[in-house]
């Protein structure tokens, strides 16, 4: 089973076609989309605009390969699932995002165990069949929590507001 | 101090990353009374007793969609009347601190671990709004002359 999203907020054409097609070239393969705000509605894959966040974390939980765009909330959640993930990121310039921050973003994370980065939808069909044949060794999953450094500030600038000084 | 009520918290941020951004936070909040604020109905199952909100999407750019938000978060700031307001983005926010500064709320901008090369644009009109700003990568702290406190990972 292979769930596929484009996160919960911009459509992400390219990507959505680039699932559908390989779902049409692998029938045996169960695959279910979150196309988000997408025009093209794929034909060889069930698929729902958003879900609920707790169908979203089951789906998440229960597939072998999770592929998403490179979105913050999609690799936090992969982490800390513990599921190999295939990102394809945003290009500002085909109209699939307002900045190259998800280009910048796989630069900083996509080293990190169980995560696997492609930037053409070729690749990502490659990827697609090659992960779920040979799945990603995977290290513990990451903690539901911030940093503790980002914690404590946080705690100290709350502390700040309880009792003014 | 025991039997002190509890101070009111709102803890806000957009659907997606900076919701999953918010949600790890939640530790740091324990003591407050917390009511969240996001863009999704069914977001309020990931905060289960909480008070929770929704205000509409809205770029920073588009007037009309930004007075939406404009009006229903002065509708929950009103109801909630918060002591303090902790966001992790993005633009519809800036609602929030704007109003909150008007109310003299303090509030507490967290720019997304997403934007790793520069603040976010939203970020840089909370540095203006907001209590306290802060990156959650050095050099974009450094950059913006703005703490780093560690990042949401």
């Amino acid at each position: 089973m292979i769930f596929a999203s484009v996160g919960s907020m911009l459509p992400f054409e390219r990507f959505v076609r680039g699932v559908d097609e390989w779902a049409r070239d692998n029938p045996d393969e169960a695959v279910y989309i979150q196309i988000g705000g997408t025009e093209y509605e794929p034909r060889h894959a069930p698929f729902t605009r958003m879900m609920p966040m707790t169908e979203y974390r089951e789906r998440l939980r229960t597939c072998d390969l999770f592929v998403a765009h490179a979105g913050m909330g999609s690799i936090l959640q992969a982490l800390e699932e513990r599921k190999q993930t295939l990102m394809l990121p945003r290009h500002q310039e085909w109209g699939e995002h307002t900045t190259d921050h998800q280009i910048h973003t796989v630069e900083r994370f996509g080293h990190l165990s169980g995560l696997r980065v492609v930037d053409s939808v070729e690749d990502m069909h490659r990827e697609m069949t090659g992960l779920l044949a040979n799945p990603l060794g995977m290290d513990t999953a990451i903690s539901d929590q911030a940093s503790p450094e980002l914690l404590s500030g946080v705690r100290g600038f709350l502390a700040s507001v309880r009792a003014p000084s | 101090m025991a039997g002190t009520p509890k101070k009111r918290l709102l803890a806000i941020a957009s659907g997606g990353g900076h919701w999953i951004e918010l949600l790890r936070l939640r530790p740091a909040f324990e003591g407050w009374d917390v009511a969240y604020v996001s863009m999704f109905e069914n977001y309020t199952s990931a905060v289960p007793g909480a008070r929770y909100y929704t205000v509409p999407d809205a770029s920073r750019f588009d007037k009309l969609a930004f007075g939406k938000v404009m009006v229903k978060a002065a509708g929950i700031m009103l109801r909630e009347r918060p002591h303090a307001i902790v966001t992790t983005g993005s633009a519809p926010m800036l609602a929030f601190l704007l109003l909150g500064r008007m109310m003299g709320t303090k509030s507490l901008w967290i720019d997304s671990i997403a934007q790793a090369e520069e603040m976010s644009s939203s970020g840089k009109v909370a540095k203006r709004l907001a209590t306290t700003a802060i990156a959650q990568w050095p050099e974009v702290a450094a950059a913006e002359e703005i703490p780093c406190w560690g990042a949401v990972l």
